[in-house]
C-alpha cells in the first residue's frame, strides 16, 4: 500500500474516475490551469484538457448551476468550491435544483454530481470563513453527505460519489490535504453509508468525523494510558447515517461522546443522539455528551480560535464524564 | 442540596435492620466512606456507610429503631442546610401557590428547607399527606424515601431487572446518587441487594488469587431435558416443593484419625477440616453434585468450582460461611479458612459475600452428640451432607469383630437435580477417600 497525501488521494480519485467514465468532468474556481486553490487537480488540465477540467469566473450560483444542467442531461460533473464558505451563494442551486430535481421528475431527470471543497475552519481564516455546514446539508432529503478523515477513505469515497447517481456533498479538509496515509492499490471504492471503526473499545464510543477523527483518536491513546479503551468511529458519512454500527457500538460500551467540529445547536451529533436514546436507551449507562465548536462565530484573535475548538483535552474530559470518573 | 441516607440492605435477605448506634452526630463534617451508624441485619452487625459528604444535618430515627430497607434514617446536606421537613409533602402539586403559602405558615425550619430530589418527587403522590409540626432540632422527622424519586442509569434497570435486583436496596455512586452499571456490578458480587422473585444469581463467587486459571462463568447450565422436567414436577406432587431423599453411609475413621494424629499441631486440623477437604474433592468428581436447581430458567447450574458453605452455628441461629474454592485448597488452607470463618461468625463479622454464593453444604452435628440426623437442603443447592459422631463401635471388620472408630454420614439431595444412583457414586466416593485418605493429596 502507498502512503500518500489526502490530497493526491482526491487526485487520484479525480484521475481515475475520468479515465473510467467520459462523461465525468470537472469544473470551479481555479482548477484548471492553477491547479486547483490546493493543488487538489494537479495534472489533471494537462491530462484530460479544457473541455473536462474547467476554470470558471468567481460565480459560484453560476457555475453551480451549470453543473446541475450539466447533469440533467446525463454528464457527472464534480463542482469545486474553493471553500464551502463560498458555496454559500450557491445553496439554491443545491438545496432546490440538485437535492430535487430527481425526486419532481419522477426520476425522468438524472442528477449524478458532486459538489466538493474544504469545510470547516483552518487557522485564523477569521468568522466568515471558518465554519462546517454539513448540519445545513444532512438536513435535506436528496443530498448524500460525506466527509472523508483519511486519504484512504477520501480516495474511495470520492469514486464513490462521482459513480452515485444522487448529488453528494464531499466536504474536505483544509488542514487534512497535507495529512498522510495508506490508501490500497488498484481499485479503491468505499461504500457511502458506512461507518469506519477507527479504533476498537469497549469502555466508552466516541463518534466523529472529517478533523475531529485524528483529535479523538489521539484523545483515546491518551485515555488508554488511563485505562479507559474507547472505541472510535468515523462517521465517514453524514447522510445516510450509519445507525446500525453507531447502535452496535454503543450498546457494547454504554457510554458515548460525540465529537464534531461545527456548532452545538442542531449539529451532527444532535441527530446521532436521537438514534441512540430512540434505540437503544435502556442500554446507556450516561448521558450522551457531545464535544462541539463553541456557540460563536470563530474568533479571528489565535488564542481565541483555539479555545473555540473541540482539542483532546474537551474530548477526554468528556468521557470522564460519562464514565464517571471524576 | 440535602441528600437522604437510607437503611440499605446489608445482606442478601435484609428487610429491616436495627440502628444499633449513630457514629455520627448532627453537625458532624461527613466524608464519603464516613461510618454513620452500626445495623444489626439479620445475620450480622455491619456497617452503615455515607455515600455523599456534606454535614449531617440530623437523625430521622434515633438508635434502637428497627427500621424497614430502603427507609430514610438521616438527611446529609450543606453546612447551614435545615432538615427537609415534612411540612413539604403536604404540597399538593397542582397548587404551588397554595404550597408556597403553607410553607410561610409552616415553621421557620421548613420554609427554609433545602430542595431535596427525594421529597420534591414525592410530593406528586404525596397530596394527602399529613403536614407535621417541622423541627430540624428535633430530627426525628418521619419522612422516607420514595420509590419514585429513585435514580438510575437506564442500563442500571435493565441489569437489576435482569438480574432481579430491587434497586431501592443499591447505592447509587453517580451523580445525585443516581445508580450506574459498576454499582449493579458491586451489588452483584458483593450480593448485597436483595433480589426481587428470580433467584437467578449470576454470581461467580470471588477466586483466590493462587491456582485461578480459568476464565468464564465458573459454572454451566445445563437445559432440563423432558425427563428431567417431569422427575421435577411429579416429585414435588408427591413430597414439597423441594423433592428431598437421603443416603446414609457409615464410615471408618481409623485412618482418618491415625493420619490426624500424624499431621502438625499448628494449624489445628480437625476431623470435620478432613470431611470438608474430602467432601469437595469428591464433589469435583461428581459435578452433578455440586449445582444449583434454577427450574424458573429451564437449567441446573453444574459448577465448575466447588464453594463449600458450612453450618455454623451461633446465639442468634444459623449462619453458613463459604469456603472459596475448596476443591483447590490444602487441607491446611481448608483448616486455616474454616476455623477464620467460624470465628467471624460467631463474632457477626462476615461480609455478605463470606456467606453467600456457595454451591454445596456440610452441616456437623457431631461435637453435639448427635449420632445421625438429616440436613435441610440450602436452596437453591441441591444437597446438603449431614455429620454426625465419631464413635468406637464394634464392627465386623477383616472377619473379627473389632472396635473401631466409625462416623455415619446423610446425604440429603434434590431429587430434581440429583438421581439415587448419582447420589450414591458421590457418597460412594467420599466414602472411599475417608477410608484411604491418603487420596487427599492425590
Amino acid at each position: 500500500m502507498a502512503v500518500i497525501t489526502y490530497r493526491d488521494a482526491l487526485n487520484q480519485a479525480l484521475r481515475e474516475e475520468m479515465h473510467h467514465d467520459t462523461s465525468v468532468f470537472l469544473m470551479g474556481e481555479e482548477v484548471a490551469v492553477y491547479q486547483g486553490a490546493y493543488k487538489v487537480s494537479r495534472g489533471l488540465l494537462d491530462e484530460f484538457g479544457p473541455m473536462r477540467v474547467v476554470d470558471t469566473p468567481i460565480t459560484e450560483l453560476g457555475f453551480a448551476g451549470l453543473g446541475v444542467g450539466a447533469a440533467m442531461v446525463g454528464l457527472k460533473p464534480v463542482i469545486e468550491f474553493m471553500t464551502w464558505n463560498f458555496a454559500l451563494l450557491a445553496i439554491d442551486q443545491i438545496v432546490n435544483s440538485a437535492a430535487k430535481m430527481r425526486y419532481m421528475s419522477g426520476g425522468q431527470v438524472p442528477m449524478s454530481i458532486v459538489f466538493r471543497g474544504p469545510g470547516g475552519s483552518a487557522l485564523q481564516l477569521g468568522a466568515q470563513h471558518s465554519q462546517s455546514f454539513e448540519s445545513w446539508y444532512a438536513h435535506i432529503p436528496g443530498l448524500k453527505v460525506v466527509m472523508p478523515a483519511t486519504p484512504a477513505d477520501a480516495k474511495g469515497l470520492l469514486k464513490a460519489a462521482i459513480r452515485d447517481p444522487d448529488p453528494v456533498v464531499f466536504i474536505e479538509g483544509e488542514m487534512l490535504y497535507n495529512t498522510k496515509g495508506e490508501v490500497p492499490d488498484g481499485e479503491h471504492i468505499v461504500p457511502i453509508g458506512k461507518a469506519d471503526i477507527k479504533r476498537a473499545g469497549r469502555d466508552v464510543t466516541i463518534i466523529c468525523h472529517s478533523k475531529t477523527v485524528p483529535i479523538a483518536l489521539k484523545a483515546a491513546e491518551q485515555l488508554a494510558a488511563d485505562d479507559v479503551d474507547a472505541e472510535v468511529i468515523d462517521l465517514r458519512t453524514i447522510r445516510p447515517l450509519d445507525v446500525p454500527t453507531i447502535l452496535a457500538s454503543v450498546a457494547k460500551t454504554h457510554r458515548c461522546v460525540v465529537a464534531e467540529e461545527g456548532w452545538h445547536f442542531c449539529g451532527i451529533g444532535a441527530q446521532v443522539v436521537d438514534e441512540i436514546q430512540k434505540a437503544i436507551f435502556d442500554d446507556l449507562d450516561a448521558p450522551v455528551l457531545r464535544v462541539t465548536g463553541a456557540d460563536v462565530p470563530m474568533p479571528y484573535n489565535k488564542h481565541l480560535e483555539k479555545a473555540s475548538k473541540v482539542d483532546v483535552a474537551k474530548i477526554i474530559a468528556a468521557v470522564n464524564t460519562v464514565c464517571y470518573r471524576s | 442540596m440535602a441528600t437522604q441516607v437510607v437503611m440499605e440492605a446489608l445482606s442478601p435477605t435484609m428487610e429491616e435492620g436495627r440502628l444499633v448506634e449513630w457514629k455520627k452526630q448532627p453537625g458532624d463534617t461527613i466524608v464519603v466512606g464516613d461510618v454513620l451508624a452500626e445495623v444489626e441485619t439479620d445475620k450480622a452487625v455491619m456497617e452503615l456507610v455515607a455515600r455523599v459528604g456534606g454535614v449531617l444535618l440530623g437523625h430521622l430515627v434515633p438508635a434502637g429503631t428497627i427500621v424497614p430497607t430502603a427507609e430514610g434514617v438521616a438527611w446529609i446536606g450543606a453546612a447551614g442546610d435545615a432538615m427537609p421537613g415534612a411540612v413539604a409533602r403536604a404540597v399538593t402539586p397542582d397548587a404551588p401557590l397554595a404550597a408556597g403559602a403553607g410553607a410561610t405558615n409552616a415553621a421557620s425550619a421548613a420554609s427554609a428547607a433545602p430542595t431535596s430530589g427525594v421529597v420534591a418527587t414525592d410530593l406528586v403522590g404525596a397530596g394527602s399527606a399529613p403536614a407535621a409540626s417541622t423541627s430540624a432540632a428535633a430530627g426525628t422527622l418521619p419522612v422516607t424515601a420514595s420509590p419514585g424519586a429513585l435514580k438510575a442509569s437506564p442500563l442500571a434497570r435493565k441489569m437489576a431487572t435482569e438480574q432481579g435486583l430491587d434497586l431501592r436496596a443499591i447505592a447509587g455512586t453517580g451523580p445525585d446518587g443516581r445508580i450506574i452499571q459498576r454499582d449493579i456490578e458491586a451489588a452483584l458480587v458483593g450480593g448485597t441487594a436483595p433480589r426481587l422473585g428470580a433467584p437467578a444469581a449470576v454470581v461467580a463467587p470471588p477466586a483466590p488469587a493462587r491456582r485461578v486459571t480459568t476464565d468464564g462463568p465458573g459454572y454451566e447450565d445445563i437445559p432440563l431435558s423432558q425427563i428431567r422436567k417431569t422427575i421435577a414436577a411429579r416429585l414435588v406432587q408427591s413430597i414439597g416443593p423441594i423433592p428431598t431423599f437421603y443416603l446414609t453411609a457409615d464410615v471408618d475413621m481409623e485412618r482418618v484419625a491415625e493420619l490426624r494424629a500424624l499431621l502438625p499441631p499448628e494449624p489445628k486440623v480437625t476431623f470435620n477440616d478432613i470431611i470438608l477437604k474430602s467432601v469437595a474433592n469428591a464433589l469435583a468428581q461428581h459435578p452433578e453434585c455440586n449445582a444449583w436447581w434454577q427450574g424458573e430458567h429451564g437449567t441446573i447450574r453444574r459448577w465448575h468450582d466447588v464453594h463449600l458453605a458450612v453450618a455454623v452455628a451461633i446465639e442468634e441461629g444459623l449462619i453458613t460461611p463459604v469456603i472459596r474454592h475448596a476443591d483447590r485448597l490444602s487441607l491446611r488452607e481448608i483448616a486455616t479458612a474454616s476455623r477464620d470463618l467460624v470465628a467471624r461468625a460467631k463474632a457477626r463479622k462476615l461480609s455478605p459475600a463470606e456467606y453467600t454464593g456457595s454451591t454445596f453444604s456440610v452441616s456437623n452435628l457431631g461435637m453435639l452428640g448427635i449420632d445421625e440426623f438429616t440436613a435441610i437442603i440450602n436452596p437453591p443447592e441441591a444437597g446438603i451432607l449431614a455429620i454426625g459422631r465419631i464413635e468406637p463401635k464394634p464392627v465386623v471388620y477383616d472377619g473379627t469383630v473389632q472396635v473401631r472408630r466409625r462416623l455415619r454420614i446423610t446425604l440429603s439431595c434434590d431429587h430434581r437435580v440429583i438421581d439415587g444412583a448419582v447420589g450414591a457414586r458421590f457418597l460412594q466416593t467420599l466414602v472411599r477417600m475417608l477410608e484411604n485418605p491418603l487420596a487427599l493429596v492425590w
